[in-house]
């Protein structure tokens, strides 16, 4: 049995926060700059250098890439033979992204009441917490920081069985396309299929913690991927919206079994500035 | 085509910005996001007046980082601008605003009040915050402290970039953009 102290967790996602917030994850990087080489429309391509600029001054003064820093979206798998000493890990995480936030000059931007007070908490928590429990003894954390425009434009539709490849395809092309530029494109596409409502929205938001450029494992759904991508390439939205062809770096589609009644789909989108970080202890 | 815009922008250089123009905009403006317009419009509904003078003015939707020591602000990209839309239209009415910078479509009725009112609607590069932050030399906070990052800031802007969006014959970029590229391939 591994223990691993409450303090060690508070410190690593304090570090995880402000990590996340700067660092642009080599794959998105290599996403932009592929996408400058293929891009043609002027806005377009002006839009792309400033997102790889961005990128460079975010990690070399330490700005955060995005005055959005986020709900703070963490992946937690712990190994059954690792237990947490001095409280509890939901505690622990919140108590890193309180002092993340604040310490790291990240903005606040959770709201106590989402509807009446509407109140700012002031330390962006609470954060969303997603567990996974496995064999060993390891403690993984990643964190998503993901901002407000694209969350916003996250659908769900439960599918008919008969809809079939062409009613999944439909609807994530028209769920990039409504969304313009309000997401920030050139956008990662997160798809999740099957499951229930809830499930297909969760798949969808792990979907983009897959790295740029990675592929499903079952080839059915890499083509699906590829064809997704192909269209979205196609609405012609680009870059900011202003127009031009890369509209998407990557769409990622993770599955799920369901009932033989549904087949629900769910889109999650993630801006250019796809921002996570993962740490081990 | 590149301009340089000096806030205040007189009306005849507004009327000269065309959708699609790359603009570099210097001077004062002011940010505002959801929470402040919410105040404002009250403000303008009970015959108030407004805490800062918005005429011949222009407006930011940003809620920027918290800054550094020693810096003027943090990372202060544009928000979705589609949040403001149904209070954008008595704004512009009200205040004489003469230019907003955001992100994202607008819907009809803050096209025509751009139209009606001689007021260009600019887009800034979404998630460039840091970028863009550097070309903010001065905030301060003017009102609506309690809202933190919502609140409304003075910023001095050198040199920021943005793109006209929608101009004031109501072309829009959102539609134009789109409708040129769409169903054209990246080449392999």
């Amino acid at each position: 049995m591994k223990t691993v102290a409450f303090n060690r967790i508070v410190d690593a996602v304090r570090d995880l926060c402000v990590r996340a917030a700067c660092d642009l994850p080599a794959d998105v990087l290599d996403g932009l700059n592929n996408a400058f080489a293929a891009e043609r429309s002027p806005q377009g391509r002006a839009a792309l250098s400033h997102c790889i600029d961005n990128a460079a001054i975010a990690a070399t003064e330490r700005m955060p890439i995005c005055q959005d820093t986020g709900t703070a979206v963490f992946f937690v798998t712990v190994g059954s033979e690792c237990r947490i000493s001095g409280g509890l890990l939901g505690d622990a995480i919140n108590e890193g992204c309180r002092q993340g936030y604040r310490r790291g000059f990240l903005r606040p931007s959770i709201v106590g009441d989402p509807l009446f007070d509407r109140k700012n908490t002031d330390d962006n928590t609470p954060a969303v917490i997603h567990y996974d429990l496995v064999h060993g003894d390891s403690l993984t954390i990643t964190l998503l920081s993901k901002g407000g425009g694209s969350e916003n434009m996250s659908a769900l539709r439960m599918l008919k069985p008969a809809d079939g490849k062409e009613g999944v395809v439909a609807f994530v092309v028209e769920t990039v396309a409504k969304a313009g530029g309000n997401p920030c494109p050139p956008v990662i596409v997160g798809v999740g299929i099957g499951g229930t409502a809830d499930t297909a929205s969760l798949l969808a938001k792990r979907a983009l913690l897959r790295n740029v450029g990675s592929h499903h494992h079952d080839a059915r759904f890499r083509e699906l991927e590829e064809e997704i991508l192909r269209h979205v390439n196609t609405t012609g939205n680009g870059p900011q919206g202003l127009g031009g062809l890369v509209t998407a770096l990557a769409v990622h589609i993770e599955t799920f079994p369901c009932h033989i009644a549904s087949l629900p789909v769910a889109v999650n989108l993630n801006c250019h500035a796809a921002r996570q970080a993962t740490v081990e202890l | 085509m590149m301009h340089s815009l000096r806030i205040p922008v007189d009306a005849s250089q507004i009327v000269s910005l065309a959708s699609g123009d790359q603009v570099l905009i210097t001077g004062r403006l002011y940010t505002a996001r959801d929470a402040a317009h919410q105040r404002l419009i009250d403000l303008i509904d009970s015959n108030k007046p407004l805490p800062v003078d918005l005429a011949g003015q222009f407006l930011y939707y940003t809620g920027p980082t918290p800054p550094r020591p020693g810096m003027a602000i943090g990372s202060a990209g544009p928000t979705t601008s589609s949040r403001m839309d149904r209070y954008t239209p008595k704004l512009i009415a009200e205040s004489g605003l003469r230019g907003i910078i955001g992100k994202g479509n607008r819907e009809t009725a803050v096209i025509e009040a751009l139209k009606r009112h001689g007021c260009v609607y600019f887009a800034a590069t979404g998630g460039a915050g840091a970028l863009l932050g550097k070309h903010i030399t001065e905030a301060r906070v003017v009102c609506y402290e309690d809202l933190g990052p919502e609140a409304i800031y003075e910023l001095n802007v050198v040199d920021f970039p943005a793109v006209v969006a929608i101009d004031v014959r109501g072309r829009n970029i959102y539609v134009d953009g789109p409708g040129e590229w769409g169903g054209r391939k990246q080449e392999k």
